[in-house]
């Protein structure tokens, strides 16, 4: 018998809850890009374990899309703060608040 | 493959990985050097891996590694020793009130709602019509070929978009990286 298919799911909300928890707290652009790495990889981790008990293919090429569009979002991303670092020599989102009302 | 002689295996396997999926994730959120949360982060998905392996998807173990461990955190390891901003942060202040209570809070509702939702839905069981709607996957030695094949057929349309959103990616960071140059040279030549 292989482990129950909800075990996985269960780390894998535990996994998204903890991205989920960083990107609201951290204060570092960078950190929360990493938190939301983090997010992504807990819906991989749960589409790649429906795949496995669905016996579904499907669910290894979305986490393969998955993959793809987390590097792109990670380049564009991680350009944007270096383009903020320089006009604000911070990456702390809190500086960032000239659309404040 | 006997039944009950992988048990224990699997279970020790499924601990370990967890493992380091959790502690790794934790480091993430609560170390205060930017370079230790990117090493943190590294742990997570070696913890991810071996899930994957665990789950008969090799091919996205491997990719897990050399993309998310090997490319992605590289990236951020590069943002953070090219920006200089490898010094501690704050993690202590609190600009907004409540924010971290706040955060907890509708983050345990997110997860116990989730776990909940698991125990009563028949997802886990497989009971579902998607059970017969795709590609089967075959277990053991890998598979490779399946995922290869759906992705080359089934998913076509979306993989040649993959390529496009890729090129954009790159035009749009070059294109980010290098404009700020050119006022910073303009502003230097002031």
């Amino acid at each position: 018998m292989t482990i129950p298919t909800s075990w996985y799911l269960v780390v894998a909300a535990m996994l998204f809850g903890i991205g989920a928890y960083g990107v609201l707290t951290r204060r570092s652009a960078l950190i929360m890009f990493m938190c939301i790495e983090l997010m992504l990889n807990a819906v991989n981790l749960t589409f790649v374990t429906f795949a496995h008990s669905l016996k579904d293919i499907g669910g290894q090429a979305a986490v393969f899309f998955v993959l793809v569009v987390a590097a792109a979002e990670v380049t564009v991303g991680l350009g944007i703060v270096v383009a903020v670092f320089r006009r604000r020599n911070s990456t702390s989102v809190d500086a960032l608040s000239e659309l404040k009302g | 493959m006997i039944a009950t002689a992988h048990t224990t295996a699997d279970v020790l396997v499924f601990v370990v990985a967890s493992l380091l999926m959790l502690i790794g994730a934790v480091g993430v959120i609560t170390l205060r050097n930017p370079v230790h949360c990117a090493l943190s982060l590294i742990m997570t998905f070696f913890g991810i891996a071996i899930a994957f392996v665990e789950l008969n998807a090799h091919f996205l173990a491997a990719v897990e590694i050399i993309v998310y461990a090997g490319a992605i955190v590289v990236l951020f390891l590069f943002v953070i020793m090219f920006l200089g901003v490898d010094r501690h942060e704050d993690v202590g202040v609190e600009p907004l009130v409540g924010q971290k209570p706040l955060a907890l809070a509708s983050v345990s509702i997110t997860v116990v709602g989730l776990i909940v939702m698991l125990a009563h839905s028949n997802w886990v069981s497989g009971a579902t019509a998607a059970a017969t709607a795709g590609v089967p996957v075959k277990g053991g030695n890998g598979n490779v070929k399946e995922l290869g094949s759906a992705i080359f057929t089934t998913y076509l349309y979306a993989f040649e978009i993959t390529a496009a959103l890729l090129i954009i990616a790159v035009v749009g960071a070059v294109l980010l990286a290098r404009k700020d140059r050119i006022v910073e040279t303009e502003e230097e030549v002031r």
